[in-house]
This record gives structure tokens, sequence and C-alpha cells, in this order.
């Protein structure tokens, strides 16, 4: 792994965002991750879903634990800080870094075996704190650092490269996700950029926490026939649920969709969410529902993608604790410090 | 003193019974009251120290109880010393025994001369008497049955009809009982009448059937007229909000938890603004890694954060301290400390973990420690440990333990100067950033080791760095060349000497003596009562309590200057020696060791007895042990070649 800047020249025809920004403002350093990893599709729609949006590029926190997939928060939003944890514990630095400042856009990136083995526990319980942020899973069912070992996510049956396979079965993050309670689940494909980006989109103007399964195949050691999360497998396996449109406050909203597969959800900040349904009769706001439909969909060997369910009114940890509008880290000491005068009063309690 | 052998006394025997004269003592005796878990003694206990220190006398406290919640047997102490003697001291003056099952030993533990508060309903076993104690019987069940239909009510009530009696026995002034129970019933006044019914029950039978008070009492005292009483772990709760912590994570652990609980009481009552906006974050995390990562991930962006552990914690948390040393992440992590290894003792207390706090997590580690021994310090470290994480940009771990954190102990009020600033350390704002040519967020720029850090979302163009556990360079970028991982490494070790500076000094009294005294948190609680011991055999030692690592120059002076070097310390393993040894590179068999590891804190007992017996050993002169006779003037100066 390098840390390669790239060039800043800009194409005059490059188009700009309401910022005056262009898409390159929104990228990272060179990625060092294998030509044709999942993850770097992954990287470009986060770039693209934050240039579309006209994000200022600093307000971003990037979190990550250890692995491939926790190594691309330096591929993208350059002008951000990141942060590449310890293996399996982003969630509780996310949680922290949430805490100290409410304001930043919080995007955390983690694979398989960082979220769904070693990390499995501050999983569930990220889930359950209703963090306000995007917590992105770049799945591609394999241990690619260390060179091709099952992860917990990989199907049982499905094939290593030399043809073994994997006896045990498989933890389904999304359904985790569901049952304790993410106010946003969804699952995507690294290769299918038309529904990745609008989904990275309302995800991170959703307030709570927002999942996102990709499956992000590994063309290193997971890409080969056998394999339930190669390439030709998911193209070939993939039943697209409901797909996501993020409208902007103020923008018009067309209708162009037939009506009752078209579902308007508002968000909080005014914002619309639009949602494309397959099946008239899937209610993404139903969660046992979306529960059961991963459920059948994955015994029948299918992955259904999209925004699977959302409950745009739920309140964040920021909610729940009564937290200042003020990030606690930009409160003054005249704030924290109750004073001598105070203390006095302490002090007379304990007399 | 009379035979063990001779037969006792009846049953109902008045306090002057068959034991020798004692002579009058006032507030200067340790009680020990043995109770059942769970059976509400604990607010009849607490109210029987805190009566007497509202009449000026100084108390300290101990809990000793199982890892348990109801059933097992637990004891509360309370040392009550006129001189202010708050360590423990061996031996029990009264034992209010309330708990069949350790009935034995109780009995066993008092003093030659001591008394047996006992319920006397039941007439006491022949094998269990004592000739050499004094009998004190009150027949509790018996009064409490007529006046307390309720069985539950009954049972609660008993506590309170034994410190009735107490308060005759020893005479402790009565308005002051009833003020407290008064107070503390406070909105549910349907309590106060039978409480204050049941205070006189036991009070009324001491007075009416024996004959009281016992030699050994207590009066009004001036010594502890200006104090407060509090445990360490509320006064760190407390220390914590006046240096600005706004994130606590922990998960619950005997005996940290209180802290994280004084915390968030104490939040409510001065951090929450008039619009009931709360200006502070408590999560209760699943496990202690994600405690420590929760602190981490604050503050990195920048928000005072802190955790509480115990010693099985601060494993978990290692990987993560790694981190944070390594990264340069500011956090604070206190450690109330628990007798290990495993699970160990988990309720009693021990400093077991300074060597696994040093040096957590693999690779070459170092954090600094502080080690606060009243709940003053507790309050003042809880602003040092902040301010210094924050300066450093380390983990600052803060080493209590079980005896300071969970007891309460008699305190100086808690002070506060509104003029003190708490220092942020090196953050570079979004106009100090405008003003630098570049920014590297590991450049040593003022040759202190610390570079300057930025918070994340500060400036559109400048200061955005990767933070990571990996290697890098000045710039943040990573690099596995072998020059600059050496650089960075040695520059920490730059940071680790710019700590030697900044953090607490020991508090020394060096007199010119031979013989020196090292000790550091609790420890220091029973050395005023050991060296006044000593100097009685006539052997004065000097002082020094160490109060931080990495060790001052002062520290090394000391050992350098001192003929005979003791070191008492609370493990089995001599930690903080390995640690002198360490980090100052001094000659091991320069320091004698006085340990004590059995889970009670170490008693005045303890360091007397073990100091006495290396001073005979090196034929330090005039000691009662040896001589006989002893006494004071005959102080070891230094240039005497006492050792070997």
């Amino acid at each position: 792994m390098t840390f390669v800047a790239k060039p800043r020249v800009r194409h005059p025809l490059l188009p700009v965002n309401e910022l005056g920004l262009t898409r390159r403002d929104y990228e990272g350093s060179v990625s060092t991750l294998c030509a044709g990893c999942g993850h770097d599709s992954v990287s470009a729609a986060i770039v693209q879903a934050c240039a579309e949006l006209s994000l200022p590029p600093h307000k971003f926190a990037k979190v990550s634990g250890i692995g491939c997939s926790s190594k691309t928060p330096s591929y993208f939003l350059s002008h951000s800080h990141g942060f590449n944890s310890v293996h399996g514990r982003m969630p509780s630095v996310a949680t922290g870094a949430n805490l100290a400042n409410r304001e930043l856009y919080c995007i955390g990136v983690s694979g398989d075996g960082d979220s769904a083995s070693i990390g499995i526990g501050q999983f569930a319980h990220i889930v359950r704190r209703r963090i306000n942020m995007l917590y992105i899973v770049d799945n591609n069912g394999t241990y690619g650092l260390t060179k091709g070992q099952f992860s917990a996510t990989n199907d049982k049956g499905s094939t290593s490269k030399r043809g073994v396979p994997n006896l045990y079965e498989p933890i389904d993050l999304v359904s985790m996700a569901l049952q304790i309670g993410a106010s946003f689940v969804a699952r995507s494909f690294s290769g299918d950029k038309r529904q990745l980006v609008p989904l990275i989109q309302a995800g991170l103007m959703h307030k709570g926490f927002a999942f996102i399964d990709v499956i992000s195949p590994c063309v290193a050691f997971n890409n080969h026939n056998g394999s339930t999360k190669s390439y030709d497998y998911v193209r070939g396996h993939t039943e697209r649920l409901v797909s996501a449109d993020y409208i902007a406050a103020g923008e018009e909203i067309t209708v162009d969709y037939e009506s009752g597969m078209l579902e308007d959800v508002a968000m909080p900040d005014g914002s619309t969410l639009r949602l494309r349904k397959v099946d008239e009769d899937y209610d993404p706001r139903d969660r046992v529902q979306a529960l059961t439909q991963v459920q059948r969909s994955a015994e029948a060997g299918e992955v259904v993608t999209g925004l699977l369910y959302v409950d745009a009114d739920a309140a964040d940890c920021h909610d729940v604790l009564g937290t200042p509008a003020t990030p606690l880290n930009a409160l003054d000491d005249s704030v924290l410090c109750p004073g001598a005068e105070a203390l006095e009063g302490v002090n007379a309690q304990l007399r | 003193m009379t035979d063990r052998a001779t037969p006792a006394a009846p049953k109902g025997d008045p306090a002057s019974g068959t034991v020798a004269h004692r002579r009058t003592s006032y507030n200067d005796f340790v009680i020990r009251f043995a109770n059942v878990n769970g059976s509400g003694s604990a607010s009849a206990n607490g109210m029987f120290a805190k009566a007497l220190f509202r009449m000026g006398i100084p108390v300290a406290t101990r809990n000793i109880f199982p890892s348990n919640i109801e059933g097992l047997p637990t004891w509360f102490e309370v040392r009550v010393s006129e001189k202010g003697y708050a360590g423990r001291r061996e031996g029990i003056d009264i034992m209010v025994a309330m708990n069949a099952e350790t009935f034995t030993e109780d009995i066993e533990s008092i003093v030659a001369g001591g008394y047996l508060l006992y319920d006397n309903s039941k007439e006491l076993d022949v094998r269990l008497r004592r000739s050499d104690i004094n009998l004190v019987g009150v027949p509790i069940s018996q009064l409490v049955l007529p006046e307390f239909p309720n069985p539950k009510h009954r049972a609660l009530f008993k506590n309170i009809v034994y410190l009735g009696a107490l308060s005759a026995l020893i005479n402790i002034d009565f308005e002051v009982i009833t003020g407290m129970v008064s107070a503390q019933y406070k909105g549910k006044d349907d309590l106060i009448a039978p409480n204050i019914h049941a205070l006189q029950i036991g009070r009324n039978y001491v007075l009416d059937y024996l004959d009281g008070p016992l030699p050994i009492q207590v009066r009004y005292s001036n010594a502890a007229s200006d104090k407060i009483l509090v445990d360490g772990n509320a006064a760190a709760a407390i220390g914590a909000i006046y240096g600005g912590a706004t994130v606590c994570a922990w998960y619950p652990i005997t005996p940290s938890t209180s802290l994280a609980e004084a915390f968030e009481q104490y939040c409510n009552r001065l951090r929450v603004d008039d619009n009931g906006e709360r200006n502070f974050a408590i999560i209760q995390a699943e496990d202690e890694l994600a405690a420590m990562g929760i602190v981490i991930g604050a503050g990195w962006n920048g928000a005072r954060a802190f955790t509480a552990t115990s010693g099985p914690g601060l494993s978990l948390m290692t990987e993560f301290l790694g981190l944070a040393y390594f990264a340069e992440i500011p956090a604070v992590l206190w450690d109330i400390q628990r007798a290990g290894p495993s699970t160990g003792m988990p309720t009693r207390t021990q400093q077991g973990d300074l060597l696994s706090a040093a040096y957590a997590s693999h690779g070459d580690t170092r954090h600094p420690l502080l080690f606060p021994s009243t709940p003053n310090e507790c309050f003042d470290f809880a602003v040092t440990a902040l301010d210094l994480a924050d300066r450093l940009q380390t983990p600052i771990l803060v080493m209590s333990d079980l005896e300071l954190g969970m007891n309460d102990n008699m305190a100086d009020p808690f002070t506060w100067d509104d003029a003190r600033r708490l220092d942020r350390g090196k953050v570079l704002r979004a106009d100090d950033l405008e003003k630098i040519e570049t920014f590297g967020r590991y450049l040593d720029v003022d040759g202190d080791g610390i570079g300057y850090r930025t918070l994340p979302g500060t400036h559109p163009e400048k200061g955005a760095f990767f933070t990571r556990g990996t290697s890098r360079d000045e710039y943040a970028a990573y690099t596995e060349a072998p020059e600059a991982y050496s650089a960075n490494m040695d520059r920490l070790l730059k940071k680790w000497e710019t700590a030697r500076e900044l953090v607490p000094a020991p508090v020394l009294e060096d007199e010119g003596r031979a013989v020196g005294i090292m000790f550091y948190g609790t420890t220091a609680l029973p050395i005023p009562e050991a060296l006044d011991r000593l100097a009685e055999d006539g052997v004065e030692l000097d002082t020094m309590r160490i109060r931080s690592f990495p060790f001052t120059d002062d520290v090394r002076d000391f050992i350098d200057t001192h003929e005979i070097v003791f070191l008492a310390e609370q493990n089995r393993d001599a930690q903080m020696k390995t640690l002198l040894v360490n980090d100052l590179g001094v000659d091991p068999s320069r320091i004698d060791s006085v340990l004590y590891y059995g889970g009670f804190s170490i008693s005045a007992d303890t360091i007397y007895e073990q100091v006495s017996a290396k001073l005979v050993q090196y034929n330090v002169p005039r000691l009662r042990a040896v001589g006989g006779g002893g006494g004071r003037g005959a102080v070891p100066r230094k240039g005497r070649e006492y050792r070997r």
C-alpha cells in the first residue's frame, strides 16, 4: 500500500456542482487494491454520490476497521479526516466520533470479516445505538488480505478457489440489521452503480443508522465458478426489489413510473426519498416483511437488492441522549465547567 | 486479661462484665458490623459513620463485601480516629455481630478487652464464648417482634435497633441520628416515625438494662468539622465534569461501576442546560473494547472522553490502548484496581495492574500513570489526566483501587479556581492552518516530541490527514521505510521525556534521615500510623509518595540519598519496583519491598512489622523489638552504613 497523490489538474469541461466543485474534489489517493476489485467501485460510488449531493468535502468523518475494505477511506474524500482503526472495532470509534461532533457526515466502511466475525458484537450494538451514520460493508465473502480464507458471510456450499466447499452457515448482516432495529437497511452490488449511488445518497441523508451491504467481489480470491460472491453469480441471481432516488428539498419531483409501484418518503430535512418497487405488495416500511423477503430469497439462492427497509422518522442516538445541537466538541469551558460556586453546593451535600 | 478457658458470664451481662477494666478512650477505635448481604444493613451502617462524622470525628469506612447480591456475609468497618488515621488497623474493638454464619470468626477477630454486641434473643453458644472480651447482649429479635408485625420490616428495623443501641453504648448524640433519619426519608414521611421508634427501642434497652456507656466512646471534636465524606469514584466523577469531559463510555465492572454512575448522577445535576439539553453523552457499551473505542473515537474528534474499568476490562482494552499510543489520540482511563489475576477476588482491593497498565499493548508501548491517594486527588487527577491526555496526545491511566474508589473517606472540601482554563493541547484551528505553509501531523515542530493535530471538519483545504495504527511518516502518509518508522518511535520516546516533566511530582518529606519509605495510592493511608509506631521505637523515616509514572528526578534522588529504601505496595510481584528499575535503571537491590496482597487494604501493622523486621536485619539501633526500651530521640541519620 502506498500513498499516491493524484495530480490536481481539472479538465475545463468537468461539470461542477452547487459548491462549484468537480468530482475530482471528492476523490482520494490512488487505490492500491487489485485491479477490478469491487471495493474500488464502491469508493467511486461514494465520490459520485457526495459530489452530486454538493456536500462540503471536508465535513466527513471516515472510519474503518482493518482489511481490504477498511483501506478504502483513503481512496475517497481526501479533504476529510479518516481513521483506519482496529480490526472489528470501527463501530465503537464511529460512535465516539459521532458523539463528539454530530455535524459531520460519518461514513464507516467495513468488510465481512471485520463486521460479521471479529466485529459482530460491535456491529450489533452500533445498530442498537442508532448512531447517525452510513455504514457500508464491502461484502466479498473472503479474507482478501490474508489470501482467501472463507469469511462468515460466505454461503454454505460456496467453494474456495481450490474448490473446497464452505461447511458453515452464513451470517446475513442485512437480516441482523433489520432484526436489531436499523432504520435504513439496503443491499446492493458493486457492479450496479445506478442502484448503489442513489442508495448511498439516501443513506447519507438519512437521520439515524443507515446500513448498506454491498456485494463486492474479490477478483483475487473469490471470483471463480462455484463462488456465490462472484461477479457472474451475483449478476445472474440478483432480484432488485426497491430502488431509491434521493430528491433534495426544492428539487422538482417528476412522475415517470406507474403508480402503485412508486412511493415517496418524506425525509426530516425536507428532501424526498422516491422508492420504485418491483412488487406492488412489498412495503419497505414493514420491518417484518423485509425480514421475511430477505430470508425467502436467500433460501432460493437469490440476492434481493435495493432499499429493503426505511423508517424516515426514526430517532438517532443524539435524540435519545438529549444532547444539544452544538457539537459536544465545540462546547465552551464555561458550559462544561460548573465553577467554584456549584462545587460549594456539591461539598455541602457531602458534609 | 483472663484465661480464655474460663467460663464466660451468663447472657445479658452488662458491659462492665468479667473483663479487666479498660480505661475510657474517646474517638479512637475500630468497629465492625457483620451482616448478611442484601439485609438492608448498609443504610444503618452508613448512618452510623455519618453521625460520627457530623460530630466532627474523623472516620474512614470500609465495605468488605462478597461478589453477590443477597445472602452472603458482608462487613462494614469504621476506623474512628481523633488523630485522623485513615488506614486499616488490625483487630476489632467493637464487633456488631449480626450474621450467624460468620459468628465464630467474627468473635475471634475481636481484640482482647474488646466488645461483642450481639442479639441475645437466643442464648450464646457456650463454645463461642471468649472470656477475654466483653459481651453486650441486646435481644433485638425479641424487641422488634411485638413492634413491627410485617416480617420484612422487622428484618430491616433490626439494623436500626442496633444503631439505636450503639448510640447509647458509645455516646453518639441521639439528635444527630434522628436528624439524619428525618433528612434521609424526607418526602417519605411515613417512614420517619417507625425508624425513630426503632432507634429508641435499641437505645432505651441499653439505658434501661445495661451499665453504659462503654469505656470506648465518642465525643464532639473539631478534627473533621470542615471536612466532607466522599468516595474516590464520586470524587473522580465530579473532577471529570470540572475537567470538561463530555463523553463517558463504560462497561459495568466492580469496583469501577460507581464512577460512571456517579458521573451520570452529577452530570444530571451540573451539566443540564436550562432548556433541558444535556451537555454530555454517556454510553454503557457492550464491552470494554467498545468502551475504549468510543473514548478514542471521541478523543480523535476533539471531545474530552474517559472510561472507567478494572483489571479484566483493562486487559480487553489493551489493543485499543496500543492504537491510541501509536496514533497519538487523547484518552483517559480510570482503573479501579481489584485483586487479580483473572476474576481473582473481584470485591477485594489490590494494586496489581501497574505493569499491565504501564505497558498495555503489543510492541514498544508505555503509558503515563497517575496514582491518587485521596478523594481530593481523585478530583484533581481527573482534571489533570484530561489535560495531560490532550497535551501529550496519548492515553493517561489513573490507577485508583477498590479501597479508594468504593469507600467513604474523609476529605477536604473540593475547590476550584474559576480562573483555571483547561489545557486542550496542540490543536490547530482553521485560522492557524491559514497561517502555516505545510501541515505535517507528526512533525516535531517544537522539539518536545508532540506534533500538532487538527480535528475533522476544520478547514476545506488544509489539515486533513489519515489516522492509522500502521506506520506512517511525519505527514501521516503510510510507509514501511525503516528510517521513518524508527524516527517515529524515537519521537514517541522524546514525548515520554516531555511527559516526565508534566506529570504530578512526588510528595516528599525528606529530613535527611538514613531510612526512607516510598509508597503510592492507598498504601499511603496507613503510613502515618505505621510511622508513628516506628518513631515510638526510635526510628524515624523519610517518606516519598509517588504520584505518577514516568518518574521525576526527585524519585531517583530519594533512592540515591537514602541508605535504606523501603517501597510499600499492595501486590505480590513488587510491580512499582519493576517500573522504577525499568524507567530509572535503579539497582533492584537498593529497594526493600513491603508487600501485602491479601485483598484487604494494607494495614499499619503490616507495614510496621515488615519494616521493623528488616531494620533489625540491618542493625538499625533503638528498636524496641530487639532491645526493649526504645523511645524517641535515637533517629538513624545518614552516613552510618547500616546496610550490610
